[in-house]
């Protein structure tokens, strides 16, 4: 039952990642453009009042500016001001400076805006697992399940704490959920 | 014959105009003048209202909060009645709010909805309502939309002319519908006549935090007042109240109440009333009335009784009261914008009859009374008219005004509103109802500034205007655009319970303020847990006492052991979200309360006897998250003699 549920939510959540971008008339997906009035959904709500979400607290880091340019080509803020709860692993800007040259550029061409969406959802997992939480995870063995439907593995080493190899540096709770500082693009292993 | 012609050249020239005017693309359906009309109405997806309507809930006891002009609504308040949506009077945090000198009371009939003013004009910060069964007056806070304070009326009974309020919210006031003995006791109902009192109580506002209480009552004869309208602007510092049963019958009012000619406006300074209070002239009655307050900052409300009520006696504080006839059991008492007009529309009068606050001031100065009733002047009739509605109507009930020098009287029995100009009297538009008007509401259309582009009719029978539910069906409120010469219907929508009032006002004087989130660390609750790490269960005795958290998408704990049956388990539950719109229930098997609905940042508590060993889960009951399916837990119950101890945990920690 459970695993059926998730299921269906993968494919609900990875329908939304994927079809956000699409164009006004697309009807195959569950997700559709927003209108004129609301181009940015609940990223566009003015709300000075709650704690700050993973979308404002990630456009408050100069680290992370490759990131929100990133999501914000994809159309895809609205995902991180919604109810979540996400836990976002964020690159630093030298992340993404270390992939091939050219590669960032080519990513943010409209053209690519299916390949863009589907590397930032790999950085993205239902619930909030800050630095402790996954170090739980990595004590009771669990994986990590990410948007795009991959489980991730989660160790530890001494103190520290990895995501598919990759080192978490910091956590940021946010009022939907958790960023998780980086400094590695998180790309299939393969 | 001659009318339909007309109507036809005029719904031509009108549709002429329409067609060459509007080019909306909403005239799908109906032609060219339904699609005018819709579009008038039409707020767009992800579009604001221009208005808001609070409109009265009647018989369900609470307060509606729609939009205009597209009537959808937002929120009903719980205010008089408990509401399992909310958990209102059903949650430790919110039972005190319902507390009487009758204990706990979990329905109201209210009444009707207005706004606090400064200087005459509505500025949006609080929403008063009354309640007429058990006499009560409820205040809204517009920050938070919720009820904060709720106060008992000593001395009377069917509390309905309220609770209007003054210019600058002074008072708000509540006058008693029902004659009772004061104080009460047994006695012959037949006595009724000079022994009966009709108690009219000013409650001060307090201008800082609109906290309320009752200032002074005004012990008056045994009439029925019946509704009330503060004076503005000219006439400020007077208080007018319409009464019916100036014959003071006890039975069979329907005949014996409509004996005389004429009953009155009351009319009662109460700026004169306060020089009495500060000389002393007054007698300090033992009564016993609640006066309950949430606090926003513990979340939690406490009951307090009150011993002690202020009296003025009119015939012994002379200026303070007088009468002016109106002729047949008037019912609506409005006054004109400009403070110089009183409305009294006589529910069995041919015509609306409306008085001048100069000729009573006149009148007064001068001394010209046509004798007194119980010590109370009553002045001459013709002395105090400023003007007579010709046979506007049949049934005349209500005025609001549209600052444009018109009137807007509903008539119940001809199920109509008519347009009438201030001055000359003469009607200048009448439109049906659909059917049997009460109330109408412009936005701001009792006070010094009207809103006047639209009006609200709202009714009581509906019969086929609406898909049919049975026996029970809405009633509903109609929008009018009064923009223009002649009104134009707009719209039909159902409403909740009766709505007998409504208050209006543009959305940006409220909008701004509201709030949309509790701090947490502003949460003063004697039981809050700020954080998962602070959870905790604490047996005291047979009661248990959980301190929990609640955050997307888990309960901190959410497995406890060591309840056992006969245990009285509260569940303090903090929501530590601190995020605009992410509320969580829960809910729990077999508690005879309702579901708690908390707010980001706020602490509730709902009481649980469980009455057999077992696991029994609870949930959150709101669509929190996507994982919200996945927000439950569960409480293990062993025998009352079980040794098995009190744990709590989360994740196994």
């Amino acid at each position: 039952m459970n695993k059926c549920l998730k299921i269906i939510l993968a494919v609900g959540t990875a329908a939304i990642f994927i079809s956000c971008g699409g164009t006004t008339e697309d009807t195959s997906g569950s997700g559709a453009a927003l209108p004129d009035n609301t181009p940015l959904g609940q990223a566009g709500v003015i709300d000075n009042e709650s704690a700050n979400d993973i979308l404002k607290v990630a456009i408050g880091s100069k680290d992370h500016s490759t990131l929100v340019a990133a999501v914000q080509a994809a159309h895809i803020e609205h995902i991180l001001s919604n109810a979540g709860p996400l836990t976002v692993f964020a690159p630093v800007n030298s992340a993404f400076e270390a992939l091939p040259p050219g590669t960032v550029e080519s990513l943010l061409e409209p053209d690519n805006i299916g390949l863009l969406t589907t590397i930032l959802t790999r950085h993205a997992a239902p619930g909030s697992f800050d630095i402790e939480k996954l170090k739980k995870e990595a004590r009771k063995g669990r994986k990590l399940y990410m948007a795009t439907g991959d489980y991730l593995d989660v160790t530890t080493e001494g103190d520290d704490v990895f995501v598919h190899g990759i080192k978490v540096l910091a956590s940021v709770q946010t009022s939907n959920g958790v960023i998780n500082v980086i400094d590695q693009v998180i790309l299939p292993k393969n | 014959m001659r009318i339909a012609k007309i109507s036809i050249i005029f719904l031509g020239l009108s549709m002429l105009m329409i067609s060459c005017g509007s080019n909306n693309g909403n005239g799908a359906t109906g032609g060219a003048l339904q699609g005018n009309i819709a579009a008038k109405t039409y707020v767009a997806p992800g579009e604001k209202d221009e208005f808001y309507a609070f409109i009265s809930g009647g018989f369900s006891g609470q307060l509606a909060v729609h939009g205009l002009p597209s009537g959808r609504l937002f929120k009903v308040i719980p205010v008089f009645s408990v509401d399992g949506e909310k958990a209102y009077g059903f949650n430790e945090e919110t039972k005190p709010m319902l507390n009487t000198s009758f204990g706990f009371i979990p329905w109201g009939d209210s009444h009707h909805p207005d706004l606090s003013q400064t200087n005459g004009i509505i500025d949006g910060r609080w929403c008063f309502i009354n309640e007429n069964n058990t006499p009560r007056v409820a205040r809204i806070d517009l920050t938070t939309f919720e009820t904060v304070e709720i106060i008992e009326l000593p001395n009377s009974a069917g509390n309905h002319s309220s609770p209007y309020v003054t210019d600058n919210t002074e008072y708000v006031v509540a006058g008693t519908r029902f004659g009772v003995p004061v104080p009460q006791r047994d006695m012959p109902i037949d006595d009724y006549k000079g022994n009966f009192k009709g108690a009219l109580s000013f409650i001060k506002v307090d201008p800082e935090d609109g906290g309320m209480n009752i200032e002074f009552q005004v012990l008056m004869p045994g009439f029925d007042y019946d509704k009330a309208h503060p004076g503005r602007g000219k006439s400020h510092g007077w208080m007018f109240f319409t009464t019916y049963n100036a014959e003071e019958a006890n039975t069979l009012l329907e005949v014996n109440a409509s004996q005389l000619d004429k009953d009155f406006i009351a009319a009662v300074n109460w700026k004169k009333a306060e020089e009495y209070i500060k000389q002393g002239k007054f007698s300090t009655m033992e009564t016993n009335y609640a006066h309950n307050v949430y606090d926003e900052g513990t979340h939690s409300a406490t009951s307090t009784m009150v011993k002690e009520v202020r009296v003025i006696d009119p015939a012994e504080c002379p200026g303070v009261v007088y009468f002016m006839p109106m002729p047949k059991s008037p019912h609506g008492c409005d006054v004109d914008p400009t403070g110089e007009y009183i409305v009294g529309s006589g529910k069995l009068s041919a015509n609306v009859t409306v008085h001048s606050f100069t000729k009573m001031m006149d009148a007064i100065k001068n001394e010209k009374f046509d004798g007194e009733r119980y010590g109370i002047p009553v002045l001459n009739f013709e002395d105090v008219l400023a003007g007579v509605v010709q046979q506007p109507g049949l049934g005349p009930l209500h005025t609001e005004f549209d600052g444009k020098g018109f009137a807007y009287t509903s008539f119940f029995i001809s199920s109509e509103v008519v347009k009438w100009k201030l001055g000359t009297w003469e009607v200048v538009d009448r439109k049906p109802t659909f059917y049997s008007v009460g109330h109408v509401m412009i936005p701001g259309g009792n006070s010094q500034q009207p809103f006047g582009k639209y009006l609200l009719a709202m009714n009581k029978i509906t019969k086929d205007r609406f898909l049919p539910t049975g026996p029970e069906v809405c009633q509903s409120a109609q929008l009018y655009d009064i923009s223009g010469d002649k009104m134009q219907l707009l719209l039909d929508f159902p409403t909740i319970g009766e709505p007998h009032y409504a208050a209006g006002c543009p959305a940006d004087l409220i909008a701004p303020n509201s709030k949309k989130i509790y701090k947490l660390e502003d949460n003063k609750h004697p039981y809050v847990t700020k954080s998962e790490k602070a959870t905790k269960v604490v047996r005291e005795g047979n009661e248990v006492h959980i301190y929990m958290t609640m955050i997307r998408s888990h309960f901190a704990p959410d497995n406890i052991e060591g309840v056992k049956v006969g245990d009285k388990v509260y569940f303090h539950v903090t929501n530590l979200e601190q995020d605009y719109d992410v509320p969580h229930g829960i809910a729990m098997i077999g508690a005879k309360t309702s579901e708690l609905l908390i707010m980001p940042g706020q602490t509730e508590t709902f009481t649980w006897e469980p009455r057999g060993p077992g696991v029994w889960p609870f949930y959150c009951t709101d669509f929190c998250s996507a994982l919200h399916q996945e927000m439950q837990g569960y409480v293990r119950v062993s025998a009352k003699d079980s040794d098995i101890k009190l744990s709590w945990s989360l994740d196994d920690e």
